[in-house]
């Protein structure tokens, strides 16, 4: 196909949403352009060797929410992409063995009746009803928002279905999915289970991305939002993709190369053009200007809508919602090149419970405690950390012997005390504190330390254009979700520009290494007339 | 009761999941750990070994060897050089296969064959007037398979030769971690891999120096359960289980032509030697094959809602399924073959299945329907005939010269314009 316009449609920023909205435009016989600002595409997706010879999965760094669906119209199995389970969830403590969970029911049982007899009882069950309500919620997430306002045949048809899903559901759990709206994960876990050493690591997953405690309302749906990854038929299963996330994006630019789709790196796009009200193309930083029936932006609300296009072309009232839509950052990313693999004192040497995701969070108090320090404009001493070890699963990330280690941070404030851009002079500080913590389960990790890459908030926002540093394109608290996300006006992909598009993590449903919003956004455009 | 392999020491003390099976008479780990998972991983990006020292051995040698061979196998063991390893099927008087293997020509005159059951006698009757030896090896020779992306790089720095730049199908006597033994650029799971022979007691040496050789590749033992995905993601076939050795068959209809099985392609008619039941096969091609082993694919989404319609997520077996069931053609009535092995690819993220279907429904692209069983409920699937290697990584044939020695790939950052 030729590499030349007329464009159907140029997709700006090359990270995975936009590379699937890209590819399957593409396959369904459209002209599309992708353009990606930096030297590689993938967005927060990304593998880069920032230290010969050991590859980082530099920002994101498991896979569970792709929709299982994109995987197979864009055949990423064909173009590369596999995916090696993570096999267990391990939290080290500084006395006594810690907790690890496994994916064998009766282990998992027995290291929590160290704790509980009660939670390890109870914890299948807390499972199986979490997998439930995520079955309900996949209602959501493989289609547009529902529009709660609208009277079109097809909307309300799309309700009816959905308060039919939620009878099915029965009333015990549609009760707790209505408290889910409202709850802290906190309490969520109260209700269910007694241990701390259980429901400290079980409640991460309601605070991650979001600047928000376990014990703040609204953090139990976060939560959830994390029980709807499914792989191959299994829920709550995560996976680490072979040769880091970036080969995540590199299958799904094969697919859109495969279809036709044309990539530029290298090719920051400095503004969309207008023509009245109608998106025409894109101006590039280098003056280079390219016109296309349609843009559609994989960038987050803020950057697509303040940055590119501005507000003098926009509904007043939207430009304020989206100035006052929240990203707010909460978290960052350390990753380490390691000469040894770590030793925790809870269990030491080389084991199986190395090669799953650790947690640091032994206790929901430890949790708050680090969200305190985040709401007073400081980074936590002591944070919550999610550590993966690529090169246990897949050694060929590191040299023969020698390991890398992902580790996710919570919180790191994109709203420093004395603001964002004070980031650089506490950039190492924040690195030392990561590292201190888990030197504190870990001794010897500072010895094993060949080099270290740190990425605040503040990075995240300068290297990979995430407004704010935030990892979801905007918090996913309720007031930001489903016909709410980024804003009802836009909550359908469209907006109010004609002719521009919202395909990014921005949009419904959200963040994660899903692929949902592109996937979603490409399906509507080819749905409507003029794309 | 099975009989412990040479390995038996070493595996048993691996085997934390008490799940065995028997194989040819011996005791065979099924999975490791329990749940197969991660060996099926492991042979699929890291490298795994499995003891296929059960597999039937027999050492053919004297001037009249390759001639002997030539009579029994399907390839023209006569024309097979030095130093390589082809693979065929053995087929009896009435031209219906026998069982499926390999002939390795090792150095010295000695061929070996590889197979799944004890053909002794059965060489020893074709060989009136041959000056041949046949021995049975099975016991006297440990082997183990090295499958799996890293097993070149495991393995080369434990034998005395240049291995990286041995092609495929390949084999020579080699010193292995000190001992003497074969190696041949052979496997079961259509993966880069490589099998090793060394004697009965030296066995446990072997499997420590690989193991250990291979500890920072996690390189790790796999069992039977993880094998039997990934041979049907290669496309292999399992004599009874795809097919029915007319030895063993109870009923003449269940016994197969090389081309019925699907084995066609290694069937030499050109040659010196005619094999044993040679002019049968010509026959049976002439008159037209009646049945193919075709690789289906089921079709993901319809499969998924048969599930969603009971409100079950669908089920996926963590192993793969020998029960056969029917597959009927586009119509969904008439009945033209069975599936007899299908398993879901978690690397293909594909449904496959290998199944014996009556022409001309082997056609590539042909659509057919699958029985599936849902909540005790007989139900059909659409599926779609694919060519049977449904996994087929160039590695599994790569040669690596010396110069062109890398590093294993790595992930592509960039590379477009």
């Amino acid at each position: 196909m030729s590499q030349q316009g007329p464009w159907d449609a140029i997709v700006v920023g090359g990270g995975h949403n936009g590379l699937v909205c890209a590819a399957l435009l593409a396959k369904a016989g459209r002209k599309v352009l992708v353009l990606e600002r930096r030297h590689v595409v993938g967005g927060a997706a990304v593998t880069e060797e920032i230290y010969p010879g050991f590859k980082y999965t530099v920002c994101s760094y498991v896979v569970s929410l792709l929709r299982p669906w994109i995987w197979r119209e864009l055949e990423l199995a064909r173009f590369g992409l596999e995916l090696l389970p993570l096999e267990c969830s391990f939290t080290p403590h500084l006395e006594g063995s810690g907790l690890c969970r496994w994916p064998d029911p009766d282990l998992t049982r027995q290291e929590i009746a160290r704790f509980s007899a009660t939670d390890a009882e109870r914890y299948p069950e807390f499972g199986r009803t979490m997998g439930r309500l995520a079955r309900f919620a996949r209602h959501f997430i493989d289609a547009q928002a529902p529009d709660p306002a609208s009277i079109w045949p097809r909307d309300l048809a799309q309700l009816a279905s959905l308060g039919q899903a939620a009878l099915e559901l029965g009333d015990a759990d549609l009760e707790i999915q209505r408290k889910l709206t409202l709850m802290s994960a906190a309490d969520l876990l109260d209700e269910w289970f007694e241990s701390d050493a259980l429901k400290a690591p079980m409640s991460c997953s309601g605070i991650i991305g979001t600047f928000l405690g376990v014990r703040s309302p609204g953090t139990a749906y976060v939560l959830l939002h994390h029980y709807m990854g499914e792989i191959d038929g299994a829920s709550r299963a995560w996976g680490f993709a072979r040769g880091g996330n970036g080969a995540v994006s590199e299958a799904i630019a094969a697919s859109a190369r495969h279809h036709g789709v044309v990539i530029r790196t290298e090719a920051p796009v400095a503004k969309i053009k207008m023509s009245g009200n109608q998106a025409t193309g894109v101006v590039l930083e280098s003056g280079e200007e390219i016109t296309a029936r349609a843009v559609v932006s994989g960038l987050d609300p803020r950057a697509t809508f303040l940055r590119l296009l501005g507000e003098q072309h926009l509904p007043p009232e939207f430009a304020k919602r989206i100035q006052r839509y929240k990203f707010r950052g909460s978290s960052g990313k350390v990753n380490l090149a390691l000469d040894r693999l770590p030793d925790f004192t809870s269990r030491p040497g080389i084991g199986p419970h190395l090669r799953g995701d650790i947690a640091i969070a032994p206790s929901i108090d430890y949790l708050e405690r680090a969200y305190d320090e985040a709401k007073d404009g400081r980074f936590s001493s002591r944070p919550y950390l999610n550590v993966v070890i690529p090169s246990l699963l897949d050694p060929t990330m590191a040299p023969e012997g020698k390991h890398v280690m992902s580790i996710f941070v919570q919180y790191a404030p994109y709203e420093l005390a004395d603001g964002p851009q004070s980031w650089p002079q506490h950039r190492e500080a924040f690195g030392d504190a990561v590292v201190d913590t888990l030197a504190e389960y870990a001794p010897g990790l500072k010895e094993a330390i060949l080099h270290r890459q740190v990425l605040s908030p503040w990075d995240l926002e300068q290297e990979f254009g995430l407004t704010e540093g935030n990892i979801f394109h905007g918090e996913l608290t309720l007031d930001q979700i489903l016909f709410q996300r980024p804003a009802p006006a836009a909550a359908r992909y469209k907006t109010p520009v004609r002719g521009l598009w919202l395909c990014g993590s921005g949009a419904h449903p959200g963040g994660g290494v899903m692929g949902a919003p592109g996937g979603l956004c490409a399906k509507t455009m080819l749905q409507q007339a003029g794309v | 009761m099975p009989r412990p392999t040479p390995f038996h020491a070493r595996t048993s003390a691996a085997c934390h999941s008490f799940l065995w099976k028997e194989w040819n008479g011996f005791a065979a780990v099924r999975a490791y750990d329990g749940h197969s998972e991660d060996e099926y991983f492991a042979v699929r990006s890291r490298a795994a070994v499995l003891d296929v020292s059960p597999l039937c051995k027999l050492d053919v040698s004297g001037t009249d060897a390759a001639r002997l061979l030539s009579r029994v196998f399907s390839r023209d063991v006569e024309r097979l050089p030095e130093r390589r390893t082809t693979y065929g099927v053995l087929i009896d008087p009435k031209g219906k296969v026998l069982d499926d293997g390999t002939v390795a020509h090792l150095e010295g005159g000695v061929f070996r064959l590889c197979a799944n059951e004890r053909w002794g006698s059965w060489l020893r009757r074709n060989a009136r007037g041959l000056d041949v030896s046949i021995e049975d090896t099975t016991e006297r020779w440990a082997a183990l398979a090295v499958q799996g992306p890293a097993s070149r790089d495991v393995l080369a720095g434990l034998v005395d030769f240049e291995l990286p730049a041995m092609p495929f199908f390949r084999c020579r006597a080699a010193t292995i971690a000190g001992v003497r033994g074969w190696v041949s650029r052979t496997g079961y799971t259509g993966d880069l891999g490589y099998e090793v022979f060394v004697g009965a007691a030296d066995a446990e040496r072997v499997w420590d120096a690989i193991l250990g050789a291979g500890r920072t590749r996690l390189v790790v033992p796999m069992g039977l359960d993880a094998l039997d995905v990934v041979r049907i993601e290669a496309g292999f076939v399992l004599s009874g289980v795809d097919y029915h050795g007319s030895r063993a068959a109870m009923i003449e209809s269940r016994k197969v032509t090389p081309d019925d099985a699907g084995l066609g392609f290694c069937v030499d008619l050109e040659r010196s030697t005619p094999f044993c039941g040679q002019s049968e096969v010509v026959r049976d091609r002439d008159v037209g094959p009646t049945w193919d082993i075709v690789g289906i694919e089921l079709d993901w989404a319809e499969l998924e809602g048969l599930y969603h319609r009971e409100g079950l997520p669908p089920h996926l077996a963590p192993v793969a399924c020998r029960i056969p069931v029917p597959v009927y053609a586009a119509d969904g009535r008439t009945q033209v073959g069975q599936v007899t092995s299908q398993t879901w690819s978690p690397i293909l993220k594909r449904y496959l299945c290998l199944a014996s279907v009556r022409r001309p429904h082997h056609a590539i692209g042909g659509r057919l329907r699958i029985e599936h069983t849902v909540e005790y409920e007989r139900r059909t699937v659409g599926g779609t005939v694919v060519p049977r290697t449904f996994f087929d990584p160039p590695r599994k044939r790569e040669v690596v010269r010396k110069t062109e020695r890398t590093n294993p790939p790595a992930p592509r950052v960039q590379e477009h314009r």
